[in-house]
């Protein structure tokens, strides 16, 4: 879909990033210690601290993915928004209060805290570097995504922008300037959610948003009589790979040939296509040099009573009235006709009730409904219990690894040495998951009130919530894009802080034994930060394609199988050694590594096999390994321990 | 010669977490569980309508995320009163 860039939209954008520099700067004098660049000199107020968590953690996956998901798919996206939160339960009651009086600058602090182990600190610094990669790449890909309509440039302008504005804010004064950028980035995310959720409930819902909205003006056709749609087209015969397909092609006066879906009692249905072809395309049959473009979409077919506007709502009338119409998704199929190849976007009204309730993106298909009998006189039966079963299991895979995962993702754990002692730090946790709370409840509505709001890009999950916005106007698409654009600053400069401390406290003062005095500690950390910063944008081009939302999810994985054992372990059980820790984190992150690289999704997304090939040459079952390597790392852990104390006391 | 023997490796001090958060923690996670097993293994149960309104996916979901903020006030409360 093609998105015209709006001058407001530069201008509001312009605004915000400048503002956010300009504070960086402000705050740069603040900083010239390591203490100060690390840790914000350990005094940040606990308030201030709580809604800079919220602005560090609500990510672009939380914003764009989660409120996209729910805007595609329903429910589904809304179950990353519970477990997202979940998480936090343990970061609050497990981790928060223990974890500030060990550490100091970075979680390997914390873990080493009693050992003084170059093991751990090795170990533990390695890890943070593969979360927080894991982590930037979606947020740099968020970035590119994001830019394309905002500013009309190309996706790796978005990634070296974004990344270059990181870099200035994370040297220019380190930890201060980071969690005021995340203060300010989460403050402005939860306001401009709720005002726009108010918005949603007071427009309530139509039968036609189109005619209502500032995006489209084109209403779909559904389930016409075939006679109707066909006067005065000529009828493509379908031949080749159009032989069987539910299809028919019309092609009108002017040549322009349109795809339309067959449905029950001989009716049609509007379908949108892009047709690639000798290396030209075109968009709903016309090149986009002639004006060709595909629509955006998103309505209900039906409402409860038969209205056409329901009027204002409350916001359980909002969800039972969704749960009670007929929604219109969008399923999509790719089809290759000798040289040509056609992605035809085609509705599918869907009632409300299967959409409140998860199984409906291709990631949870596996979860709808009961398991299936198995029947012992049919073998296949047996199969799809089997098929069904592994699908479950990596559903609770996935849940395991974001509730474990939240509270061991370094970005978030070094953001309680920021604050004075254990009571801030336990006080700016709860002002956190009120913040985080909050703004999870809206994504149900942002996501639904996207899906039903007739601005939905077909080709981009990821702008829904912006292009939601779109709907009420210019302003506030303009503001939303650019609260966007700073979540991922807030974000990423969290993350380049957490690799930094990593880098320099970790690795080359406390495992290479370089003696840096306090002003060559932050040189480093700065040289540091633009180093991983200057990768970060390498793979945010290099992944431009990858599909963000599992990249994430594996970030939780890792996180939740090579951290959370040691940190549990280390304050539950005394027999706790520092060999136990060192082999939890390294099997924990090969574990978990190799686990996400030789699954069925990696197969298909990162090497590029088909579906079929890719679920042949994956080596694991399901494609989440929480459900295995948390525990792995446990046992690990134990094991070790048991061992290398035995040995210890026999020598003393 | 022989190497000096190394003491053991677990040191006094290991900051431990309040047993009311852990209490609290288990609760939650009982709660967690529970909805993660219904929507793998009794996935038709969410569409049902418990309270007549919205179903069971929308009221469980809402529950588990406003659930954390209350018990981590009653957490605050009580660890603020302990601290005194």
């Amino acid at each position: 879909m093609d998105h015209q860039t709006s001058t407001l939209a530069v201008i509001v954008f312009m605004t915000f990033v400048g503002a956010v520099l300009g504070i960086s700067f402000w705050l740069g004098r603040q900083a010239k210690s390591a203490q100060g660049f690390f840790a914000a000199h350990g005094q940040i107020p606990w308030f201030v601290n709580g809604i800079a968590f919220a602005g560090d953690y609500l990510s672009a996956a939380s914003f764009l993915g989660i409120c996209g998901m729910i805007a595609f798919f329903g429910y589904d996206g809304f179950l990353y928004s519970i477990g997202y939160l979940a998480g936090w339960v343990v970061a609050l009651f497990v981790i928060a209060e223990p974890i500030k009086k060990l550490g100091k600058f970075t979680f390997a602090d914390a873990l080493d805290a009693r050992f003084n182990s170059r093991g751990i600190k090795l170990t533990a610094a390695i890890s943070t570097l593969i979360v927080s990669i894991f982590y930037l790449i979606p947020q740099m890909v968020g970035a590119g995504a994001l830019i394309q309509p905002l500013l009309g440039l190309e996706h790796w302008h978005g990634v070296l922008l974004v990344g270059s504005i990181v870099v200035v804010i994370v040297i220019t004064a380190g930890m201060v300037s980071t969690t005021w950028v995340q203060f300010i980035k989460g403050s402005l995310l939860v306001l401009f959610c709720a005002i726009l959720t108010v918005a949603i409930l007071a427009r309530g819902l139509w039968n036609d948003p189109y005619s209502q909205s500032h995006g489209s003006q084109h209403a779909f056709i559904l389930a016409k009589p075939a006679a109707e749609i066909t006067a005065g087209r000529e009828v493509v015969p379908a031949e080749g790979a159009w032989a069987g397909k539910p299809y028919v092609r019309l092609k009108d006066e002017k040549g322009v040939i349109s795809v339309w879906r067959t449905g029950e009692g001989g009716t049609l249905s509007e379908t949108q296509t892009v047709l690639t072809t000798g290396g030209e395309k075109l968009f709903n049959g016309t090149s986009k040099a002639d004006g060709g473009h595909l629509w955006p979409v998103g309505h209900i077919s039906k409402l409860p009573g038969d209205v056409d506007h329901t009027g204002p709502l409350g916001p359980g009338e909002f969800l039972q009235t969704i749960q009670d119409s007929t929604v219109v998704l969008w399923g999509k199929e790719v089809i290759k006709d000798g040289d040509s190849e056609w992605t035809v976007w085609f509705q599918k009204p869907t009632p409300g009730a299967k959409l409140m309730v998860p199984g409906n993106n291709p990631l949870f298909k596996g979860i709808s409904g009961d398991l299936p009998a198995i029947d012992p006189a049919k073998p296949e039966t047996q199969a799809a219990y089997d098929k069904a079963l592994l699908s479950r299991i990596d559903f609770i895979s996935l849940m395991i690894a974001l509730f474990c995962g939240t509270a061991s993702l370094p970005h978030i754990l070094i953001r309680y040495y920021t604050v004075k002692d254990a009571a801030s730090a336990r006080k700016s946790t709860v002002v956190g998951i009120a913040a985080i709370g909050f703004f999870y409840v809206l994504t149900l509505f942002l996501g639904l009130g996207a899906m039903t709001s007739g601005t939905l890009d077909l080709t981009d999950t990821n702008m829904s919530a912006p292009l939601l916005a779109k709907a009420f106007g210019e302003l506030p698409f303009a503001c939303i894009s650019a609260i966007a654009f700073t979540t991922v600053l807030g974000t990423v400069s969290g993350l380049i802080m957490a690799a930094a401390g990593a880098i320099v406290h970790d690795l080359a003062v406390n495992v290479a034994g370089c003696k840096l005095d306090d002003e060559r500690k932050v040189k480093w950390a700065k040289i540091a930060a633009i180093a991983v910063g200057a990768l970060a944008m390498w793979l945010g081009i290099l992944f431009a394609k990858i599909n963000v939302t599992f990249l994430v999810g594996w970030a939780f994985n890792i996180a939740a199988s090579a951290n959370l054992p040691a940190l549990i372990m280390l304050l539950f059980w005394k027999g706790t050694t520092k060999q136990g820790i060192t082999w939890a984190i390294t099997v924990g992150v090969l574990g978990s590594l190799a686990w996400v690289l030789g699954s069925t999704v990696a197969m298909q997304n990162v090497y590029g096999f088909s579906a079929e090939d890719a679920a042949k040459h994956a080596w694991v079952p399901f494609s989440q390994p929480a459900i295995v390597t948390v525990p792995l790392g446990f046992i690990t852990l134990v094991v070790v321990s048991l061992f290398t104390r035995r040995k210890d006391l026999a020598q003393a | 010669m022989t190497p000096p023997a190394t003491p053991p490796q677990h040191p006094p001090e290991r900051p431990k977490a309040s047993p009311l958060g852990i209490w609290l923690f288990l609760a939650y996670l009982a709660v967690y569980a529970g909805f993660v097993w219904i929507a793998a293994f009794s996935g038709t149960r969410l569409a049902s309508r418990p309270f007549g309104g919205v179903n069971l996916a929308i009221v469980y979901g809402f529950l588990l995320i406003i659930a954390p903020l209350i018990l981590a006030l009653a957490y605050l409360k009580w660890a603020g009163k302990a601290e005194d």
